[in-house]
């Protein structure tokens, strides 16, 4: 579904990525994990093509990625931060993001399952973070794209609306999806994630399942084992 | 493009900052036309208005603008639209709500002044149309520093030097540079120097169409000789047309190879 081939890059002097090859197949949720700075949003957004990569190719769906960024029609994304344009209201953003993309969203059950039915006309600055965060993630899963990324989803969510993503997240893999996420938040990866991707110092480092990441580290404890990848390579 | 130009256009025309320089215009055009006997005087007394706030607005407009919705740009970039026609939409979208403040906000009162029946009718048009060209040209020139300058308070600093060198700086330099060599002829370089301003070059265009290029002095005169008060006019209008038209063409350029 997705392939990278020697993917490079280079902001100034600070090499991010170097070398990056990695196959994610069709279906599952493939958690992309990292110390801070170790290339997981470069990566991420050199497939979105908001980063222009140095060196290297992107495949999504065996097409190569190109400057027009039709492909992205294919790729749903949840971005970090969630911040819209002040003065637009709610129903508005949704209405302007489903204009842009010219396809069908669904939602209305989306708008019902993170309660936000109150703020549909109200404008979009005085929301609080979380329920930003909610918009955002109606934005991104009303579409069905065979993508999906996900940076950072649980950021500001209560526990309830964290539920709800789980939920959701789990519903799109029923459908076949391929789900790319990162995370911070350790027991939120092992709940829903296939497959581990482990970046460090702009190279995949580890990729399996939870059970070989296990193995490889000794650790039973799924945080030990990561805080375990960690240590070993700064030690 | 046309639908981020919309979206961006009406999330601007609800801003406060929007309200505030509308009644501001406003404002202005009726304290000038109706406390003021000499219609010409108040044109250009609003001359002098807008030559220097249009380029300022513009400019911290358009940097505001740029840094406030990067998160939300990130989102739009996501989506299958050409990464031109996101940051030309949002650009067109600011420029033009400010364009439409001032078009109302002094278009109001000269209305209500009954401008239709007067002669002035061609010199306030003309301010307005420099008005337009130069909010276009200094919100294009805000997106470009916006654009070249990751961290927000050295693009607003930049953005704010550079009005500052256009609107005050520039024609002090000028100014010394005619005093220093006035043993050499300088009727070329004041002519350049003038085309190299935006400001400038707004000033000169009014003043030529009012046909009181004299009070300008030096370079006034000089246009005049040069091309004659319609070629003048002309080439000067295009050389303003210019000034927009580089900027918004370097947004296309650099947009395409920036990392986001």
């Amino acid at each position: 579904m997705i392939k990278i081939d020697n993917l490079h890059k280079k902001f100034g002097k600070n090499e991010v990525l170097k070398g990056v090859d990695l196959n994610i197949p069709e279906k599952g949720i493939f958690a992309v994990l990292g110390p801070n700075g170790s290339g997981k949003t470069t990566l991420i957004k050199s497939i979105l093509g908001m980063v222009v990569p140095d060196k290297g190719k992107i495949f999504i769906k065996g097409k190569e990625t190109q400057q027009n960024g039709a492909y992205r029609s294919d790729i749903d994304y949840l971005p970090q931060i969630a911040n819209f344009p002040n003065n637009l209201g709610v129903k508005e953003l949704i209405k302007m993001i489903k204009d842009l993309r010219g396809v069908n969203a669904d939602y209305d059950e989306l708008i019902k399952v993170f309660k936000l039915e109150p703020f549909l006309n109200k404008k979009l600055n005085n929301l609080s973070g979380g329920t930003k965060q909610k918009v955002n993630i109606v934005l991104t899963f009303m579409f069905d794209s065979q993508i999906v990324i996900l940076d950072e989803p649980t950021t500001g969510l209560d526990p309830v609306a964290l539920i709800h993503l789980k939920n959701l997240i789990k519903k799109e893999k029923e459908k076949g999806k391929t789900i790319l996420v990162t995370s911070h938040i350790m027991s939120f990866v092992e709940e829903i994630s296939d497959e581990i991707v482990f970046i460090l110092e702009g190279k995949i480092y580890f990729k399996g399942n939870l059970q070989e990441l296990r193995e490889k580290t000794g650790e039973a404890d799924f945080e030990h084992a990561i805080a375990n990848l960690l240590m070993k390579d700064h030690a | 493009m046309l639908k981020i130009l919309k979206y961006s256009f009406f999330d601007l025309i609800r801003s406060r900052w929007s309200y505030v320089y509308l009644l501001f215009y406003l404002l202005l055009g009726f304290v000038l036309l109706f406390l003021n006997e000499d219609l010409s005087k108040a044109v250009i007394t609003l001359m002098n208005v807008i030559i220097i706030l249009v380029p300022l607005i513009g400019t911290i407009f358009g940097v505001m603008y740029y840094y406030d919705s990067k998160e939300f740009t990130e989102l739009l970039l996501a989506q299958p639209v050409k990464r031109s026609s996101i940051f030309i939409g949002q650009y067109l979208g600011v420029s033009l709500s400010l364009v439409m403040s001032l078009v109302i906000g002094l278009g109001l009162p000269f209305v209500f002044y009954g401008l239709f029946q007067s002669s002035a009718i061609f010199d306030f048009t003309l301010l307005l149309v420099t008005g337009a060209l130069l909010t276009l040209a200094f919100t294009a020139i805000a997106f470009n520093i916006a654009l070249y300058n990751e961290n927000k308070i050295k693009g607003f600093s930049y953005a704010i030097l550079m009005w500052l060198f256009m609107a005050v700086i520039y024609d002090g330099l000028f100014l010394m540079f005619l005093v220093i060599f006035d043993t050499y002829p300088l009727d070329k370089f004041s002519l350049i120097a003038t085309m190299l301003n935006p400001i400038d070059l707004s000033r000169i265009l009014i003043l030529l169409k009012l046909d009181i290029a004299a009070l300008l002095g030096y370079t006034g005169a000089i246009f005049k000789e040069f091309f004659g008060t319609n070629t003048g006019l002309f080439s000067a209008l295009g050389a303003l047309m210019i000034w927009v038209v580089l900027p918004v063409f370097n947004i296309y350029r650099k947009s395409k190879k920036k990392d986001f």
